[in-house]
């Protein structure tokens, strides 16, 4: 027998323990299904053999035994090849497993595939990969999202409850609300980044993808805490997340009673802002309110600094993150190369896509000789004033509710000039720069039936709040339940 | 050098940290190893690896900011120093920029130039902690080159002197005394052929009593002390001789060939990197606590500075011996360990015995105080024996040299079965005295006739017939009484 694809993770492991179905017919079930998908969405780079994947699912042990999960194909794994959907790293096979792929295997989920991205998780559509854009389950004329948009189409799609992602300037929010999901991006520091191939390393923060809060409740305490591989990964106790959503449960009708949050209403009438967003944000606004919350507007006054600095020091660490797919030691490596400099530049003129490429030149420029003043060292001097910001904002609330993004899924090829898909971050830009935990869920659609998300943004390793908060809304609505109809 | 110029150098020297694995992997360290079989995945820069910082390289620069009186920073920062090398698997090195861990301090050290010592301190800038390069390897296959990545991720102290150096005589003094102060707390091994110990020099050249500074040249990866003084000799008459010639120096970085002598360019300074340092995102600033600084200052060992002064002030050893007995670890502690056992009331005839024997030995078979074939407490039996009339000072070298051989005994039982002892019996000495006195008549002459020198001879003859165990100070007094008494 088997369950509905669209099951959530505590749904899945409740069939699992009553005996309804088994581990390897749900990681069996998610393959099929990922593959009858694959020409519709392309949302995996990578695919799991089914005889493996058969053995890991009746081999898993532990809380999450059996359950399927895809990976971002960022985070590095043993068993299938990871690509960061570069050419530069096509076929690449780690000889380690990413500790967030490590923790979740040693919990007993089985990883189905790995999931499309955009190359090196930079972009914000999953449409700048070397292995194809990915579509949106809702709408396969458009975008999932990204970059973590083969892990969002993933889990909206039903071929797995849940999913990894990384967030640099939004990459797990922005494709979640995309696609209907529910996403968290961690403070950061809460889950290690050994393993996770470097695009921004000051922002870059390992998350999740999944059909509910409670789920995400569930999955990130095995993700989460320090690790010894990782210097900027914190030692701090991980509270009981599942905790949380039981006082909630246990509060009744108005379960945020006492709770203060802090509308952005500067984000609703922001230029640009599709009416349906605003309207869905403020219907959502309403529904916190009604669960017994204070709901007030708040302001963030350098927001719209966010992008130009986010854009300056993103592409200058990444300018020298990327500088070791040199085709010295691994990766692609160019066949016309008769010197040194022409290996060089063959090698990462073939090996990169033109995202890629056009931030490492915005980031080597800001870093050079003469310029790091006015731009690095300035940019992270916006960066100190924008983290203010959100200090002094949660002085008076103790989370912020904001859009996730202007507008719902654009086209595939319509935002052509990547200047217009860099400022589509600009609501979820700031809690990268501020290395905020903030969550991603469904809060309505628009009229083309496009799903909207909601933001809540909380102060550092503030993940309970955020999940108990996002926990009370999804029982009080039906947003998340919801489902892409043109699919199977 | 031409007396209307003068010099000004100074010198970054890399020192190799002698922690068993990387500054940022728990890859080994050691020297030697097949190509590419001590590289972590960090230190071959895979995707997805991060650097962590090895707490014992931090240590050691701690020790060093405390041995140079040099402030140690609570807070510093790693970064990293971007540019594209085949060794340089991350394409940037970590180092540090803009705080470097030590800041300041002095190196007090003895110029021997023209026949004179005198003591000169230079101040350090700075002194920061980096990661070492890997290394290319060419030749090893026709058309293609190697990269041998064991030594990339090793840590390096980088130290920084103000240019106060004027001589190249003053730039190898101050690099030995930094070279023996490394070494001394047991940060580097000092070894130079494997690059344990590499020095860069900025040269420059001005006209005497100028105010400012000439265009400098840097004098890449000289790996000896004798290369160092050939390379800044030859810097300095060159750059004086393209002044005169009417050409300014332009700023370059350049190689010294030890085969011909000479220094030539590397790249110059429109082809030098632009290397876009900035903070690395990997790794949190570096913290320092007071409690951290005690600790290492309490494990520091006595530094060879203050030792020297303690050894002239306590034993009444010579300023030139005491430089030259703390200008090296393990001399010193050879030393301490025999005067420990001999007495110090024998500090002195132990320094003179180590320094000229035992070390004179050394450095004529070109080997290392650490492969001495004597103990110290040999060393101080020795010379208890010498100062108790026992044996002459022949008889003290004639010990040394069956121990020098091989042999095990002890100094009593070789005095005894090779009958060093010398000899005081008077009434022998008296005979052979008188025997050497009829034999050398144009000796005994010349002596009379005012030439002090001639009494040596005599000497001499008592002592070959003693077979060198006659005392020879009593046989002095002997031959003297004879010959004025006649």
């Amino acid at each position: 027998m088997t369950i509905s694809p669209f099951a959530t993770v505590t749904e899945s492991l409740a069939a699992l323990a009553s005996g309804s179905t088994t581990a390897e017919a749900l990681a069996l079930a998610a393959r099929a299904r990922a593959e009858a998908l694959q020409p519709q969405l392309n949302a995996f780079i990578t695919l799991a053999e089914p005889d493996a994947l058969a053995k890991a699912a009746a081999t898993a042990t532990g809380p999450l035994a059996g359950i399927p999960i895809a990976h971002k194909d960022l985070f590095c794994t043993t068993e299938l090849p990871t690509t960061a959907a570069s050419r530069m790293l096509a076929g690449y096979r780690s000889p380690f497993d990413a500790t967030v792929v490590a923790r979740l295997k040693a919990a007993g989920a089985v990883t189905v595939g790995k999931t499309n991205l955009d190359e090196f998780a930079m972009g914000s559509a999953t449409s700048h990969s070397w292995f194809g854009p990915s579509r949106n389950p809702w709408a396969t004329d458009r975008t999932p999202g990204g970059s973590s948009g083969g892990s969002a189409a993933a889990v909206a799609a039903g071929i797995v409850p849940a999913a990894t992602g990384t967030d640099t300037g939004g990459s797990i929010r922005q494709p979640a609300a995309f696609c209907g999901i529910t996403g968290i991006k961690p403070t950061y520091g809460l889950v290690s980044r050994w393993g996770m191939i470097a695009y921004a390393s000051s922002f870059d923060q390992g998350g999740l993808l999944a059909r509910t809060a409670e789920d995400c409740a569930l999955l990130l305490p095995i993700i989460a805490g320090f690790d010894a591989h990782d210097s900027t990964s914190v030692s701090v106790p991980i509270p009981d997340y599942r905790a949380a959503l039981d006082e909630i449960e246990a509060a009744g009708t108005r379960p945020l009673t006492g709770w203060r949050i802090g509308l952005v209403s500067d984000f609703l009438s922001a230029e640009g802002v599709q009416p349906a967003v605003r309207d869905a944000i403020a219907t959502a606004a309403r529904t916190y309110a009604e669960l017994g919350a204070t709901v007030f507007d708040v302001a963030l006054p350098r927001a719209d600094l966010a992008i130009p600095a986010y854009y300056i020091l993103a592409p200058a660490e990444a300018s020298s993150n990327l500088a070791r797919y040199d085709g010295v030691r691994f990766g692609h490596r160019t066949e016309e190369a008769d010197t040194l400099f022409t290996l060089y530049t063959k090698t990462r003129a073939e090996g990169f896509g033109w995202e890629v490429k056009r931030r490492i030149l915005i980031g080597t420029y800001v870093l050079s000789h003469g310029y790091y003043d006015a731009y690095y060292r300035k940019a992270q001097q916006v960066r100190r004033l924008i983290a203010d910001d959100y200090a002094a904002a949660f002085t008076q609330c103790d989370l912020l509710l904001t859009p996730i993004t202007p507008t719902t899924a654009w086209r595939l090829g319509e935002k052509s000039d990547p200047v217009e898909e860099y400022l589509a971050d600009i609501f979820t830009i700031g809690a990268n720069l501020a290395g905020l935990p903030a969550l991603a869920h469904p809060c309505g659609f628009d009229e083309e039936g496009l799903p909207i998300g909601a933001q809540l943004i909380a102060p550092h390793f503030g993940e309970a709040k955020l999940l108990a908060a996002a926990h009370a809304f999804q029982r009080a609505t039906d947003w998340h339940r919801a489902t892409p109809t043109l699919l199977p | 050098m031409d007396p209307r110029y003068e010099a000004v150098i100074g010198l970054e020297i890399h020192a190799q940290l002698t922690t068993c694995s990387k500054i940022f992997s728990g890859a080994a360290t050691a020297f030697g190893a097949e190509p590419n079989r001590q590289v972590s995945w960090v230190d071959a820069a895979l995707p997805g690896t991060l650097p962590v910082l090895n707490r014992a390289a931090v240590t050691s620069a701690i020790r060093f900011g405390l041995a140079v009186g040099g402030e140690i920073a609570p807070v510093s920062l790693f970064a990293r120093k971007n540019y594209f090398y085949p060794d340089l698997p991350k394409g940037y090195q970590i180092s540090q920029y803009e705080a470097p861990v030590v800041r300041g301090g002095t190196i007090a050290f003895t110029v021997s130039e023209g026949g004179a010592a005198r003591e000169k301190r230079v101040r350090l800038t700075r002194a920061h902690l980096e990661e070492d390069a890997g290394k290319s390897l060419h030749a090893v296959q026709p058309g293609m080159s190697g990269i041998d990545l064991n030594r990339a991720g090793t840590p390096l102290l980088e130290i920084v002197s103000e240019p106060e150096l004027s001589s190249s005589a003053e730039a190898v003094a101050y690099a030995r005394a930094l070279h023996n102060l490394v070494r001394w707390i047991g940060i580097c091994d000092g070894n130079m052929q494997e690059g344990s110990f590499r020095i860069d020099a900025n040269v420059s050249v001005r006209r005497r009593g100028e105010p400012g500074l000439g265009t400098r040249r840097e004098i890449k990866n000289v790996n000896s002390f004798r290369f160092l003084q050939q390379a800044i000799d030859y810097e300095i008459a060159w750059q004086i001789d393209e002044i005169e010639a009417g050409r300014a120096i332009e700023q370059a970085t350049v190689l010294f060939d030890p085969a011909s002598g000479t220094t030539r360019a590397m790249r110059s300074k429109e082809e030098a990197h632009d290397y876009r340092y900035f903070p690395d995102p990997d790794l949190l600033p570096l913290v320092i606590d007071a409690a951290w600084i005690a600790e290492e200052a309490r494990q520091l060992p006595e530094l060879p500075h203050a030792l020297a002064e303690r050894l002239v002030a306590q034993y009444g050893v010579s300023p030139n011996d005491a430089a030259l007995l703390t200008s090296d670890k393990t001399l010193a502690d050879f030393y301490q360990a025999a005067v420990a056992a001999a007495g110090a009331a024998l500090a002195k005839p132990c320094a003179n015995w180590l320094l000229v024997e035992v070390v004179g030995r050394l450095n004529k078979e070109e080997r290392p105080i650490g492969d001495a074939p004597i103990t110290p407490s040999q060393l101080a039996a020795l010379v208890a024996r010498v100062a108790d009339g026992t044996l002459s000072s022949s008889g003290g070298k004639r010990l040394l040299s069956a121990w020098w051989e091989g042999d095990r005994r002890s100094a009593d039982e070789l005095i005894e079965a090779l009958a060093l002892k010398q000899v005081n019996d008077q009434a022998l000495l008296a005979r052979l005295v008188a025997e050497a006195i009829a034999a050398n008549p144009k000796s005994v002459a010349e002596f009379r006739a005012g030439k002090e020198k001639a009494l040596n001879a005599i000497v001499g003859a008592v002592m070959k017939a003693s077979q060198g165990k006659a005392n020879p100070q009593q046989v002095t007094e002997l031959i003297r009484a004879a010959l004025s008494s006649s």
